[in-house]
């Protein structure tokens, strides 16, 4: 069987739905929606994995799953050889998220990464520690501050409610993703005129380590094949 | 169990700084990550493991001997002193080909009198030990630039920006072109400087970093639209002296030459002077020994002096590297500091180009 990983729940998991019912394939939870099974009509020997999109890159790269979808964001900051363990096979064109770096909207003098480079050496000078970037995306955020020459910041781990950490005085500046910018504006923090770190959306991926037999492959090649891949 | 081929290349190497008077010493292999960060910046959770530990926080499983043993000796040591010491260091890496995990010998030297003696000696004590293995040495002097860099004729808040960025090539680049006036400043910041008052806004004052902070740069912000721009021709000098790439006699003399026009160099480049003398004494052909400017810019944001490394093949990794630390002992002695200079020596390397041959 082809294993088809996709998210679990919500927004993504309807999403992800609706466009496989385009490409003729129906993905269907059985029994009642709590159930984390389903099946596959539309090809035959695909088997259908509800999974948290978060762990989607994790069983792609150890190929538990040959199929999945999830956010490429979540590609790129857990799978660091990701060129290597899969192959991006379509993008979906739905769950648009940038991930950004914000500042509060009083920082009237930081606009660019030049900027808060300026703004993170002055904080340490003035206040002994780095210049704390609430995030949990730390590999990307870390990998894009390093190529651009920004230095004395640190990075502190957000899960969640990320965008509330400089009111609560527990980072001066967040690296998030954000589709409309709402949740940033509420909690009076604006985006660096910069280029996002990453535009995300949700994407197809092929694991390139899980093993197929010959049927399996063939099973693999006709499901790419009707997902335009 | 058997001693690997590794661990005999490092019994070696070890015998080899003992007999020059080294006091054996080790390091935790589990060290506080504070420490290391506050060094290192975030940069350093790239490279080395963290890992958790309820009671104690956050560790890294030690990257280098070097912190570790700059910490021994400011607590407990008197100079000058001379510490040898082997051991695995842990990286991560981003090639899967690279060693994870692997021995270092290293040699340190904290000695208050004469600086470039220390040099002489930590270079040719580690060149000794690898002279049966046809490398290629090549050294360099970061204080070389700093000194250029201190001779500009600018601000000095400019010229600290270029010396915060030191370690960082491309956007050290990047703020001379921008203090040079050879790439305008951003759009961002010039609608910003057209305000009268651009701290009247409603915007609330939220985080630690205080409107006085935010009013403090803008400020800067103005002195520096205010200030010249350095002149083509001082960037050229700067451009001159990075583009050093000699052996070490023609390019002292043409660091000398180009003194005339930075004279701020002037110290630098008579310990460099004294150093290459130091080398010669040692028994180092100094005819023949590369020196780049350059050089070390982008090994260790620590190093702020002499610094050198060999390789077998320009590609690979270094199979000795080391250098001139006087400040890292000020950041980690809290007050105190003493000159320090050390290198480090990858046994596996050597054993696997003996192989190879």
């Amino acid at each position: 069987m082809i294993k088809l990983g996709i998210p679990s729940k919500g927004r993504l998991m309807a999403d992800t739905i609706a466009w496989f019912a385009d490409q003729g394939i129906t993905l269907r939870r059985s029994g009642s929606d709590r159930e984390y099974a389903g099946e596959v009509t539309g090809i035959d020997g695909v088997e259908l994995v509800l999974l948290s999109a978060g762990e989607i890159p994790r069983e792609l790269a150890a190929g538990r799953i040959h199929l999945g979808v999830t956010g490429s964001d979540l590609i790129h900051e857990k799978l660091p050889l990701n060129a290597t363990q899969i192959t991006e096979i379509a993008p979906l064109d739905f769950g648009h998220a940038d991930l950004i770096i914000a500042v509060p909207n009083a920082w009237v003098d930081v606009a660019t990464l030049d900027d808060l480079d300026a703004a993170c050496a002055a904080f340490r000078a003035t206040h002994g520690f780095r210049l704390r970037i609430a995030t949990k995306f730390h590999r990307l955020v870390r990998d894009y501050l390093q190529a651009n020459g920004v230095a004395d910041y640190q990075l502190v781990d957000s899960q969640g409610a990320t965008e509330g950490t400089v009111l609560n005085e527990t980072a001066e500046a967040v690296a998030d993703i954000t589709s409309t910018g709402v949740t940033l504006t509420a909690n009076h923090l604006k985006m660096l005129s910069e280029e996002p770190i990453h535009k995300s959306q949700a994407t197809l991926f092929a694991s390139q380590t899980a093993a197929m037999t010959e049927a399996e492959k063939s099973t693999f090649d006709a499901l790419v094949d009707m997902l335009g891949g | 169990m058997i001693a690997t081929a590794a661990q005999l290349e490092a019994a070696r190497l070890t015998q080899h700084f003992l007999d020059a008077g080294a006091a054996p010493v080790s390091a935790d292999i589990l060290q506080p990550a504070g420490t290391l960060l506050d060094l290192y910046g975030e940069d350093i959770r790239a490279r080395a493991y963290t890992t958790h530990d309820p009671l104690r926080g956050e560790q890294m499983l030690r990257p280098d001997f070097t912190v570790p043993v700059v910490q021994m000796h400011m607590t407990h040591g008197a100079d000058p002193a001379r510490y040898t010491y082997q051991g695995r260091v842990f990286r991560q890496q981003t090639d899967p080909a690279r060693a994870t995990e692997y021995l270092q010998v290293g040699y340190e030297l904290f000695a208050r009198d004469d600086p470039a003696a220390a040099d002489a000696e930590v270079f040719a004590l580690i060149n000794d030990a690898l002279s049966h293995l046809n490398l290629t040495p090549v050294t360099g002097d970061i204080g070389i630039l700093m000194a250029a860099v201190l001779g500009l004729a600018t601000t000095d808040r400019r010229k600290n920006a270029l010396l915060r960025h030191i370690w960082r090539p491309a956007r050290f680049r990047q703020l001379l072109n921008r203090f040079s006036g050879r790439t305008p400043a951003p759009e961002t910041r010039v609608a910003l400087l057209e305000q009268s008052d651009p701290m009247a806004h409603d915007f609330p004052h939220i985080g630690l970093r205080s409107a006085a902070e935010v009013s403090a740069r803008i400020d800067a912000l103005r002195e520096d639209s205010a200030t010249p721009p350095i002149t083509g021709d001082e960037v050229q000098l700067i451009d001159a002296i990075l583009s050093i790439r000699d052996t070490a006699p023609m390019a002292l003399a043409n660091l000398k030459a180009l003194t005339s026009d930075i004279p701020t160099m002037a110290p630098a480049v008579t310990r460099l002077a004294g150093r290459i003398d130091a080398l010669a004494v040692r028994g180092i052909n100094v005819d023949t020994l590369q020196f780049e400017t350059d050089f070390g810019r982008t090994l260790l944001e620590y190093y702020d002096g002499f610094v050198f490394g060999f390789r077998a093949d320009p590609a690979a990794a270094p199979i000795a590297t080391g250098g001139r630390y006087d400040a890292l002992t000020r950041q980690l002695g809290q007050g105190a500091a003493i000159p320090a200079v050390g290198g480090v020596i990858r046994p596996g390397l050597i054993v696997d180009l003996e192989g190879a041959s």
